[in-house]
This record gives structure tokens, C-alpha cells and sequence, in this order.
């Protein structure tokens, strides 16, 4: 068994908090260069190049993009040669929430009773926290802080089988239109097709991970993403909804294996801030 | 594109000056409040008490802000979604607030409320936080501290950048713009 100390963890999740607010990724960047060339409305260019100028200055003041610092999101890849010691894991991984979140000079989003008095937690703690146990001895944790505004215009449903890939495509089309200006487009949006409704809904989210423009390795599954982000970008929502042809920058979808009678489907919806820092302990 | 210049507090006239996809840069006071401070607001005003700041005439920006690092007048700012506070916005209005910046869409009671009350909805760059906050010089706390980002605050701003959504002759540039690019 590996030893790995749990201070070691909080450090590294409050690392990793605050450089995801403050830095986007050269994915993103590179889209917004991309979306630049493609968008024909000039306020959606203007639109467009204010969120590439919010991003430097984020960047060189360290100072997070967007005030909605989200709910810290934490994906764990924990080796099952690992041994966390010194402290429970969940309690360092809120730790360094905690100290990110404050010494970072981010905001506190969360509430602690959703349908109670609603009181702010102060810390923006607890972390929504996902775990998988993976061979090997060696801690892999990635922190998704998620806004609201792109979190609230998600959704899943379960689909009969016969809809096939159509009824799919409609689904996912139909649901970017409904969301119109609310996410802050140019959006990202990462698509879970299988398993159950709660794995659909996880694996949108982790489609959320992967950088923009890189298609999944499956050809269908890559021409799915292609097709999507084509149909999307018709609809002439456009940047931040004020009309145009960049509604999104870019379409994840991932797929698991499902029961005979189910077809589930979720779209979770990011903003521009696509905001994922790892790091392997 | 049309750009003006305006301050606050807004005037009738001023109100009926701007078009729905004017870009405007606003300096003055404006407020900030989302949606628990519009649920206390519009508690006071049902129950006929005054509320804790005079909004006539004023502008409120839906923003939750990031604290202020050392030496910032507040953190990153940008607007929240907007029809979160839609089933608040008839009041507001038929009390006298005259603007409102957010972004994303307003629902029908809403509009319907800005061309009967002469108000505007303003959108501003969702998102670009840390670029608005450049434009607010100074913020302070003037009610409800108890809610921390929620609380209203008073920000002193200066050629703050928006676009006009919503104007006082009921046009919705949300609803202009997307027919302007949409691919059948």
C-alpha cells in the first residue's frame, strides 16, 4: 500500500480550486479564436472578444473569470494501492475547498438545507464528490467548479429505445433552444447517452471534462458530436443569445451500456468557463 | 449599432431614449440585488413598509459578486440569469425601479410590466466578470449583509457596458437577434 497524507490532498484540491478560476484552458482559447473566424454578427464578435479579454485578465490578476465560482466538483480516481492517512479523505478534500475558496478569494455559493432556510454554508462546502476505484497506487483528483447559470438549464430523460439516434439528436436540439441566452453561450455541452438515469447524468458531466475538440473515439459516436454541434450552431441563438452562429463551441458526448428497454439521455450544459484542473498525487 | 452614454437615476425621457440593441455605457449608482433580496423587497412593498434603500428612478444589476482581493473595489462581477427574479419584476417596477441588468430571457409578465411601468432591461456580458469589474470603482454594503453575496449592495460605476434587451416599446432583442441567424 502507498501512503498518502491527507494534507497533501486538502493542499492540492485548494490549489487546484483557485488556478481553475483563474485560468481557462488553451482549449477554450484556442475555440474563442476559432468562434471568432465563424461568427458573422458583429456584436456576437464583440461578445467574443470581451470573454477573450476577460480570460487574460483573470489570468494575469488572478482573479476568477466569472463571480459564480460554482459548486466544487471533484472527481476522484483513487488507485486501490492507496492509502489516505493522516485524516479522512472527504474531510481534506472540504478542507481544501474551504481554503481555496477563501485564502482565493472566490465566492461561496452553497447552501446548506436546499428547501429549509437556505443558509450559505460560508465556505462553499460540501464538494460534490465522485469516486472511482482504478488499479494502480496513485490519487488522481480533478476539481469542475460549476456555475449555476449553465448547471440550472440541464436535464435527463429517459427514452423508449425505438426513438433511436434521431429522437436523441431532437432531444439534445430541442433543449439547447429552450435554454436560449440563459447558459451565457458560447456554450460547451457534454451529452451521456446509456446506462441509468443517474450514470446518463454523470457521464454528460464528465463529457464536460474532456478538452474542446477532441471527438470521442468511436467513429458514431464522434460523427454524433459533429452533427450536434452543426444543428446547434443553426439555430441562431449565438453569443450570449443576442443572435448569430456560434451557439456553441464544441459537443462532448459519451455513451455506457444500457438495458434492453432504456435509452437515457442527459445534457449537462457548461458556459465558456469550462473550468477542470488536475492533478496525480 | 447605436452607443450612448447614460446616468442614473434614470429619467422617464432617458427610459424612452433607449431601443432595444443600443449599446449603453451607464455611470452613476446602481444596486445590486437577486433573489433573496427581491423576495425581502417585495415582502416590504406587499406588506406597505418602506424598503431599506430608495429604488425609484434607480437601476438594479442581478449580480452575486466575488469578494474583493486587496486593493480590488469588489471581485469579478458579471450578471446572473435573469428570470430567476422574473415573478419579482411587476412589483419592482409598479413601485418605480426604472432598470434592470442581467442577462438571459424575461418572461412575458415581465415585459408586459416594462412597457406598462416605462422601464428597460438591459443584458451585459455573461461571464465577463473580471472585465466588469474593472468598470465598478467603488461598492458598499447598503442592506441585507446577513446574505454576503446576496446582500445589496451600492456600486459606484463608470461607463459600465450593456446592450438594451428590453425596451419600453416591447422589443425583445433576444427574440430579433435569433431571427436574424437562424438556419431552418
Amino acid at each position: 500500500m502507498r501512503e498518502i497524507q491527507a494534507s497533501k490532498v486538502t493542499e492540492t484540491v485548494a490549489r487546484l480550486c483557485m488556478e481553475a478560476n483563474y485560468d481557462l484552458g488553451e482549449d477554450v482559447l484556442d475555440a474563442f479564436k476559432q468562434g471568432l473566424k465563424a461568427e458573422e454578427s458583429p456584436a456576437g464578435q464583440d461578445i467574443i472578444k470581451q470573454l477573450m479579454q476577460n480570460a487574460k485578465i483573470a489570468a494575469d490578476e488572478r482573479v476568477p473569470m466569472c463571480q459564480d465560482t460554482g459548486v466544487a466538483v471533484v472527481f476522484l480516481e483513487l488507485g486501490q494501492d492507496v492509502h489516505v492517512v493522516g485524516g479522512s479523505l472527504v474531510d481534506a478534500i472540504n478542507q481544501g475547498v474551504k481554503k481555496g475558496y477563501g485564502e482565493g478569494y472566490l465566492r461561496k455559493s452553497m447552501v446548506a438545507h436546499p428547501i429549509g432556510d437556505r443558509k450559505n454554508t460560508g465556505d462553499n462546502t460540501p464538494a460534490v464528490i465522485h469516486t472511482e476505484i482504478v488499479p494502480g497506487d496513485q490519487l488522481k483528483i480533478t476539481i469542475a467548479p460549476k456555475g449555476a447559470g449553465s448547471e440550472n438549464m440541464s436535464g435527463v430523460k429517459m427514452f423508449p429505445p425505438a426513438v433511436g439516434v434521431e429522437g436523441v439528436k431532437k432531444f439534445v436540439i430541442d433543449w439547447i433552444r429552450a435554454a436560449g441566452s440563459n447558459p451565457c453561450p458560447p456554450i460547451i455541452v457534454g451529452v451521456g447517452i446509456g446506462g441509468t438515469m443517474e450514470k446518463a447524468a454523470l457521464i454528460a458531466k464528465k463529457a464536460l471534462l474532456r478538452p474542446v475538440g477532441q471527438h470521442h473515439e468511436l467513429a458514431d459516436v464522434a460523427a454524433l458530436e459533429t452533427d450536434l454541434l452543426e444543428s446547434i450552431n443553426k439555430l441562431g441563438i449565438g453569443p450570449q443569445g443576442l443572435g448569430g452562429r456560434v451557439t456553441a463551441l464544441w459537443v462532448n458526448v459519451e455513451v455506457y451500456p444500457c438495458h434492453i428497454a432504456s435509452l437515457p439521455v442527459a445534457v449537462n450544459i457548461n458556459c465558456h468557463a469550462s473550468r477542470h484542473k488536475e492533478a496525480v498525487l | 449599432m447605436t452607443e450612448k452614454r447614460v446616468t442614473t437615476p434614470l429619467t422617464a425621457e432617458t427610459v424612452r431614449s433607449l431601443k432595444a440593441g443600443d449599446r449603453v455605457f451607464i455611470t452613476g449608482i446602481i444596486y445590486t440585488g437577486r433573489d433573496a433580496a427581491h423576495k425581502r423587497l417585495t415582502d416590504l412593498l406587499k406588506a406597505g413598509q418602506p424598503l431599506p434603500v430608495d429604488l425609484r428612478g434607480q437601476i438594479i444589476y442581478y449580480v452575486g459578486p466575488a469578494p474583493a482581493k486587496p486593493g480590488q473595489a469588489i471581485g469579478s462581477a458579471g450578471p446572473t440569469t435573469s428570470y430567476r427574479m422574473d415573478p419579482y419584476t411587476p412589483a419592482m417596477l409598479e413601485y418605480g425601479l426604472k432598470g434592470m441588468i442581467g442577462k438571459g430571457m424575461r418572461n412575458r409578465e415581465a415585459r408586459d410590466a416594462m412597457v406598462k411601468c416605462g422601464a428597460v432591461y438591459f443584458a451585459a456580458v455573461g461571464g465577463a466578470g473580471a472585465l466588469i469589474a474593472k468598470t465598478i470603482k467603488k461598492a458598499r454594503v447598503v442592506a441585507y449583509e446577513d446574505l454576503g453575496a446576496e446582500a445589496i449592495y451600492e456600486f459606484t460605476v463608470e461607463d459600465f457596458p450593456c446592450i438594451v434587451v428590453n425596451d419600453v416599446y416591447g422589443n425583445d432583442l433576444y427574440e430579433e437577434g435569433v431571427k436574424q441567424y437562424q438556419r431552418a
